[in-house]
């Protein structure tokens, strides 16, 4: 092969496979709506989905575009650097499982705002959990429609335009009508398909080197030079690289769309297991990536990823058209696009959820909706965040965007994280002293991201940036613990305290044990 | 429900949370001392143990592992320590 691949013309391969993967998910949704009746079908499946099952969800939620193309595509071109956001992907989970997962099924229903507001005032906690469930929500979306559109029109040359609003209409159409069903199955799907793709790949890459990953590193170390597997320029500051590890680690646990999977399995055994299940799976998959990338690195070469795409996005399809040819490039780009759907949609609900559950059921009714009124405004928010998704995705058109799910990460860690664990483990915590973490941890992210280089120098073109960091929760997740803890010292509150006990009781022994 | 009974509940929330917070400060050591090694000893992390096998690439499919056995140990500790004395405070109030 001499020119740049097909890459971008539309190949009739990866349209038959993706009309495929269209086909499966609307008959499971079409499925799925038959049994979406009721607030439990729409935001938790009924409690239907098991241990397995959900492990393989939750590492599709995971598994996203940006994981399985961006990072094999900067371990192809910058080597070991790669491997510190594959390894940082995946400390995030035994940190869920064990902080999080149990209580979280036992204490809540649809949100983790029915979490922090179980001993708490309902109508301050829901307000500030909204604003951070949305704002780490929406960031996610965009980074994630904005990275469809570019991808879809260099996978399948079709618009950017029109990628967006494909990818807008199918996502809208599985949590409108199959709701949390229908987004976990699309999710389970979608996951044993683009784990079924990496694992092709990477034997396709190992078949070339004795089926030895070392060969292949060294291989890449032959070609490019050995400091390709020794650590780079990506980390350049300690405490940068430390700041962005804690955003990772932590950032997991307050992201709420992982989180509102936990309410989908029977009980609180079966979300451990499926936290167990998603990190072997996510663990896997990132070790595959690695060899994945180091494999384009060699066998592509930088030159031609750079040339198909700067960022190196293109890594993965180009060694998949070499290795495999046409047919295999059809299927991992079509894989590719189910990706990005399947994670979009699972976004969405959390979104909805947040409206419809925290803000309009528990703040402006006050805990009682009319009759069939939760399913009908769940149904109408997602239809506004998924016009809001297309709009944006527009709007936000050859910007980039990558940092944005950094900075959604540093949201959750920041400002989702310590209100979870302040209200979970702490006696002393309050009402006001919840809705500080959430509200300073939220606010002080996104403010210090405006403040921090990758703002004002990379997108602002300024010549200083005020905040030093590009990675802001080394600052802002403290911060948003001592604001918890702070006010809630201020602001003491007898019920909080006295609630303690019940709240400890209904975590560890179940809702039916609550008095 | 008696006061020892009710005790106990609050002794299992304790007992899990220990062994929680144990394992998320041995992962924290692990994965920032990773972070650290990058941050500070480049170098060493690019010694090459055989041809193509550096330390850094090791020691990050190391982080991989260590999450995977953190995951496990903690699974097999609730399994075998933790839902038998759940279910036994359980069928307690069950037979009050």
């Amino acid at each position: 092969m001499t020119d740049a691949g097909t890459l971008g013309s539309p190949s009739l391969v990866a349209k038959l496979f993706f009309a495929a993967f269209l086909a499966i998910t609307l008959a499971i949704t079409w499925w799925a709506a038959r049994r979406t009746r009721t607030p439990d079908q729409f935001y938790a499946a009924g409690r239907s989905i098991t241990a397995l099952q959900n492990g393989f969800a939750l590492a599709g939620d995971y598994m996203s575009a940006s994981s399985f193309l961006g990072i094999s595509g900067l371990v192809s071109l910058r080597g070991f650097d790669g491997l510190i956001y594959a390894a940082g992907g995946l400390v995030g989970w035994p940190i869920v499982l064990f902080l999080i997962a149990e209580p979280l099924r036992n204490l809540g229903r649809y949100t983790f705002a029915d979490v922090v507001a179980v001993r708490l005032r309902q109508v301050p906690v829901r307000v500030a959990a909204a604003i951070g469930t949305l704002a780490t929500v929406l960031l996610y979306l965009i980074a994630q429609m904005v990275g469809a559109g570019g991808l879809v029109r260099l996978l399948f040359g079709i618009s950017y335009e029109m990628a967006v609003v494909i990818v807008g209409a199918a996502m809208i159409v599985y949590v409108l009508f199959g709701g949390m069903l229908a987004t976990t199955w699309v999710q389970i799907v979608k996951a044993i398909l683009l784990l079924a793709g990496a694992v092709i790949l990477t034997i396709l890459v190992l078949l070339q080197f004795g089926l030895s990953p070392v060969q292949v590193f060294a291989a890449a170390a032959g070609a490019e030079g050995a400091q390709v597997l020794a650590p780079g320029a990506l980390i350049a500051d300690p405490v940068d690289a430390v700041s962005l590890g804690l955003a990772l680690m932590f950032g997991t646990a307050g992201l709420p769309h992982i989180l509102m999977r936990f309410y989908t399995v029977p009980d609180a055994q079966a979300a451990r297991r499926s936290v167990f299940y998603a990190t072997l799976l996510i663990g896997a998959f990132f070790l595959l990536i690695v060899i994945i990338g180091y494999g384009a690195m060699v066998l592509v070469g930088p030159e031609r990823i750079r040339t198909a795409d700067p960022g190196g996005n293109m890594a993965a399809p180009l060694l998949a058209e070499l290795l495999g040819g046409q047919a295999f490039l059809g299927f991992i780009g079509a894989v590719a696009f189910a990706t990005i759907l399947a994670v979009v949609a699972g976004l969405t609900l959390s979104g909805a959820a947040a409206l419809s559950h925290d803000l309009w059921v528990s703040v402006v009714r006050r805990g009682s909706p009319r009759p069939g009124e939760e399913l009908r405004v769940a149904r109408v928010t997602t239809l506004l965040l998924g016009a809001l998704a297309v709009l944006s995705g527009i709007a936000f058109e050859g910007q980039n965007v990558t940092f944005m799910v950094g900075l959604a990460f540093a949201i959750a860690a920041s400002g989702n994280f310590p209100a979870l664990i302040l209200s979970m483990f702490w006696r002393g915590c309050t009402t006001m002293g919840a809705v500080a973490a959430m509200v300073t941890g939220t606010l002080g992210t996104m403010l210090l991201i405006w403040l921090s280089p990758t703002v004002q120098i990379d997108l602002l073109s300024r010549e200083v940036a005020w905040f030093p960091f590009r990675n802001p929760a080394i600052v802002t997740m403290p911060l948003g613990f001592l604001a918890g803890v702070l006010v809630s010292l201020v602001s003491p509150e007898e019920a909080a305290r006295s609630g303690f006990e019940a709240m400890q009781r209904r975590a560890s022994l179940g809702e039916d044990f609550s008095r | 429900m008696s006061v020892d009974h009710d005790a106990e509940v609050m002794q299992a929330a304790r007992a899990r949370r220990r062994v929680a917070l144990g394992l998320t400060f041995v992962l924290m050591v692990i994965y920032f001392g990773f972070l650290g090694l990058i941050a500070w000893n480049k170098s060493l992390l690019g010694t090459q143990l055989t041809p193509g096998l550096s330390l850094g690439l090791l020691l990050g499919a190391g982080v991989i592992l260590a999450c995977w056995i953190l995951t496990w140990l903690y699974v097999r500790w609730a399994n075998t320590h933790y839902d038998p004395l759940l279910s036994r405070l359980r069928s307690d109030e069950g037979s009050r």
